[in-house]
């Protein structure tokens, strides 16, 4: 007390801490460790698929899991070829792209360049909605509506549960996440830009077509590789719609297994820890978590390019 | 040149052909994916019609008695699974924020690290999570198929999205508002408890409430979470058994007969009118306290 006093009368008022702040340290580490959870999930991520998946390739080797062309798991001796399951995921993420990718690029350069604020008002929340439909409805809706009321018109020898009307839902729902991104990416480009177009004449499709595309087309291209990644990623839409049969073909009508479908319909199941089906679960979840990530870390870096080009 | 041919060059002939037709290409792309928002909703709404009723909050679902079955195990299950996802995610989400956003040193190797590290795990396949909650909370912590199970792994699954929209949240608060209060001799933590975070809550609430419908809409972790099994009970406690509404219209989905497919058309209905009841209070809040500074 007495000397706080001291060095109060001898420097005027201190601006020194007066005591240390016990409290606020033991805060801050608080959120510090909050922040770290972050790090732990993908550590946890990592770990739970690597053990497991580890112990699964010691009895099944890595080649005959990677180029095999059989996938019986269930079978007494099954065989665990998962390209089946890469080339129903193939199928169905490419039908699901060729819808999304050029209607959710359309509908962006429609937002970004045309639409009047008034229009994109109603239409930017109703996209919203669209991206907010839980994936589970839109596997119903393929199977029950899109399969069922509309597809076996056109292809009369279509089976129930089939790639196509799979891929062709997913594409709707990807349509948002491309759409919104893209839609980022060409409000970044500076007016200044247009601006010059249409001053040498050109029409509004050739400034967007030739100007605007082109200055936005990093964070673009990063929308369609977040779009595959999410296509890849899906779950409900196939497990619903596109069966449960691997098959190594490229014919959309007929049913597909997916990486996905069957990690969901393994997993679903109740087998027993320690078995092969259950650790093929997760080497195909390592398989999977590794081509999304390398997509992931793909689109943000094509989109820090993108920001730092117009900073 | 005279004076009248140069304005007439200048004028031009009105929108070519080729840009009306490019324009429309525009607009129908946008009105695909709107159209079949709306035939979706006209859809389910039309098939799930006749048994839209009482007997889908008051009884146990079912798949041999289509007649009697309804969604109550899964609305509560829902309930319970959603209520502990929001009492894990929402406070991990926010003080996670805070540290990224007004503590951590922006430029350290670290700080960058937890960045990229979140933007990663919002672009994870929710299947993925399921794996994780799988292997790490239903065996090796041993809690089984139960609620908490879920409520944890959804937790993980939300959080990225919760942290990224707070940060937002927080960013947007203007400098001075930090400053004044720092002038006042306030610490660090009494400026962003008792100043930066009450301006931030307007846009903290939207963000959690569109996150957690996404939880609410999410079947596929839970798929590996044993919530497959059929459930016609109300969870009792956090240890309890559980169904949500997305597993209860997977399961009757997988059923051949029609009665079956309008249950779960009809309890697709009440999933999307909480959805929407929930967003209409995030839009809500975004509208009211939308703050100009």
């Amino acid at each position: 007390m007495a000397m706080s006093t001291v060095s109060e009368t001898a420097e005027g008022l201190s601006l020194r801490q007066s005591r240390p702040r016990y409290g606020e340290k033991v805060i801050r580490a608080t959120l510090a460790l909050a922040a770290i959870v972050s790090v732990f999930t993908t550590f946890g991520i990592v770990i739970s698929l690597l053990i497991p998946s580890i112990e699964f390739f010691l009895e099944v080797p890595i080649t005959d899991f990677l180029f095999g062309t059989v996938w019986t798991p269930l079978f007494k001796d099954g065989e665990f070829g998962v390209l089946p399951l890469l080339s129903g995921t193939i199928v169905i993420t490419l039908i699901a792209i060729s819808v999304a990718i050029p209607l959710g690029l359309g509908a962006s350069i429609y937002l970004s360049e045309y639409a009047s604020p008034r229009v994109r008002k109603v239409l930017k929340p109703t996209l919203e909605v669209l991206a907010g439909i839980p994936t589970v409805v839109f596997g119903f809706f393929a199977l029950e509506f899109l399969t069922q009321l509309v597809l076996i018109k056109i292809f009369p020898g279509i089976e129930v549960f089939n790639a196509l009307s799979a891929g062709l839902i997913m594409g709707i729902m990807i349509i948002p996440t491309i759409a919104s991104l893209s839609e980022d990416a060409m409000a970044a480009v500076p007016s200044g830009l247009r601006d010059g177009a249409y001053a040498l004449g050109s029409t509004k499709r050739q400034t967007a077509i030739k100007v605007v595309i082109p200055a936005a087309l990093s964070g673009i291209v990063a929308s369609f590789v977040l779009g595959i990644s999410r296509a890849i990623g899906e779950t409900m839409i196939v497990t619903i719609a596109a069966g449960l049969q691997p098959q190594l073909s490229f014919n959309p009508l007929i049913g597909m297994q997916t990486m996905t479908s069957y990690i969901a319909a393994a997993g679903s199941g109740d087998l027993a820890t320690g078995s092969i089906e259950y650790k093929s679960i997760f080497a195909v979840g390592m398989l999977l978590f590794i081509l999304t990530f390398v997509m992931n870390i793909f689109s943000v870096r094509l989109v820090r390019r993108f920001r730092q080009a117009y900073q | 040149m005279s004076q009248i041919q140069i304005h007439h060059q200048l004028t031009g002939r009105g929108t070519p052909l080729r840009d009306r037709v490019f324009m429309w290409l525009l607009f129908i792309s946008l009105a695909i994916g709107v159209l079949t928002l709306a035939i979706l909703l006209i859809y389910v709404t039309v098939k799930g019609w006749p048994r839209l009723d009482t007997r889908l909050f008051t009884n146990m679902p079912s798949v041999r008695d289509a007649e009697n079955a309804g969604a109550q195990s899964a609305i509560t299950g829902t309930i319970w699974v959603i209520s502990f996802t929001a009492l894990i995610a929402l406070p991990t989400g926010v003080m996670a924020a805070l540290h990224l956003e007004e503590f951590a040193s922006p430029h350290s190797r670290f700080q960058r690290f937890i960045e990229v590290n979140i933007q990663n795990l919002a672009a994870v396949p929710s299947i993925v999570y399921g794996i994780l909650g799988l292997a790490v909370f239903a065996r090796a912590l041993a809690l089984g198929q139960s609620v908490i199970t879920a409520s944890l792994t959804l937790s993980l699954l939300v959080l990225p999205v919760i942290i990224i929209s707070t940060r937002e949240a927080l960013r947007a608060v203007p400098r001075n508002i930090r400053d004044g209060s720092l002038a006042l001799g306030a610490t660090q933590w009494q400026t962003a408890y008792r100043q930066t975070l009450p301006a931030a809550i307007p846009g903290i609430a939207t963000g959690t409430i569109l996150a957690l419908s996404r939880a609410i809409g999410e079947a596929a972790p839970l798929l590996l979470l044993g919530a497959v099994s059929f459930i016609t009970f109300n969870p009792n406690g956090v240890l309890s058994g559980y169904t949500t509404l997305p597993i209860q219209i997977f399961n009757w989905t997988k059923e051949s007969r029609e009665e079956f497919q309008v249950l779960a058309a009809a309890t697709i209905v009440v999933l999307l009118l909480i959805l929407l009841a929930m967003n209409f209070v995030a839009i809500w809040i975004r509208n009211r306290t939308q703050k100009r500074w």
